[in-house]
């Protein structure tokens, strides 16, 4: 299995999840530093994301395009506010209007990832996830979770129950 | 861990709820401040009874809770629940979940070691 532990503080607003992957950190990194790869795993597989600019630096900016099946289009950005690689990416995680400009009315999220080599191989991976309010969450899911909706309606039960047969593991 | 139908139709209900523009506006309306349903109703151009219903969605979701002042309801975002919250971040926990078993794929991807 390859998430271990999560961990929801509903007080803080937080989740922790901790997966490990059988792959140096180096090329775990490379989900997150190349766009090619990122763009691969960030949307759901009925709305893939085009990362249309990728600056992972403090103060850059990553930018992403996902398209629906209709054709409908929903921008967001990452602001990094902190990398040091191979280990460690900290940003901002929002929505933007169809020009690609931040929507200044919606909420951001802070995403913490944090890599480390594990005794024996492999490599763990920490995501840690903040929003300053409740409905700054309600907010971002809505918005975030809008483009893969429909996907995430009628594969709910499927998510469940395989969660479910998963945590035997 | 059980997971029983009732969970996953509230899930249902909370996507169903958020997946209407209009719902969201009146979720953040009254999240805000408690509002009268006939007081949401002047807000938006569509007819009372459309306002009533996707009041009766937010409530089905657990979002909002109506609350009888005399002759009138009033409707106010379920903020304090932490009902809510978690069930936010167990949507929360579904997205990153696929999205961690989206990266393990790109990593067993053979081409993906190849050199481009």
């Amino acid at each position: 299995m390859t998430v271990t532990s999560v961990v929801k503080d509903a007080d803080a607003r937080t989740m922790t999840i901790t997966a490990r992957f059988d792959a140096p950190i180096g090329r775990v990194w490379q989900v997150w530093s190349d766009p090619r790869q990122l763009e691969r795993w960030w949307g759901p597989p009925t709305h893939p994301a085009t990362v249309t600019e990728h600056d992972l630096a403090p103060g850059g900016t990553v930018a992403y395009t996902m398209t629906g099946p209709e054709g409908d289009r929903h921008r967001g950005w990452w602001r990094v506010r902190a990398v040091e690689a191979p280990h460690t990416l900290e940003f901002e995680d929002g929505f933007a209007d169809p020009d690609g400009n931040p929507s200044p009315d919606t909420p951001t999220g802070v995403v913490r990832v944090a890599l480390s080599e594990l005794t024996g191989g492999g490599t763990q991976m920490v995501i840690t996830t903040a929003w300053a309010s409740v409905e700054a969450m309600e907010q971002i899911l809505a918005m975030g979770t809008e483009a893969g909706m429909t996907a995430a309606v009628s594969q709910i039960d499927a998510l469940v129950s395989r969660r479910l047969v998963r945590s035997d593991d | 861990m059980v997971v029983s139908t009732t969970e996953s139709d509230q899930a249902d209900a909370l996507f169903h709820a958020l997946a209407d523009p209009t719902r969201r506006d009146i979720l953040a309306v009254v999240l805000r401040d408690a509002h009268s349903v006939s007081d949401l109703a002047r807000h938006y151009p569509i007819s009372f009874a459309a306002v009533h219903k996707h009041v009766g969605a937010l409530e089905r979701a657990g979002l909002v809770t109506k609350t009888r002042h005399g002759r009138e309801q009033h409707v106010r975002g379920d903020l304090a629940t932490l009902r809510s919250a978690h069930r936010l971040l167990d949507d929360l926990e579904t997205l990153w979940r696929e999205r961690i078993a989206r990266i393990e794929q790109v990593l067993t991807d053979p081409t993906e070691t190849a050199p481009e």
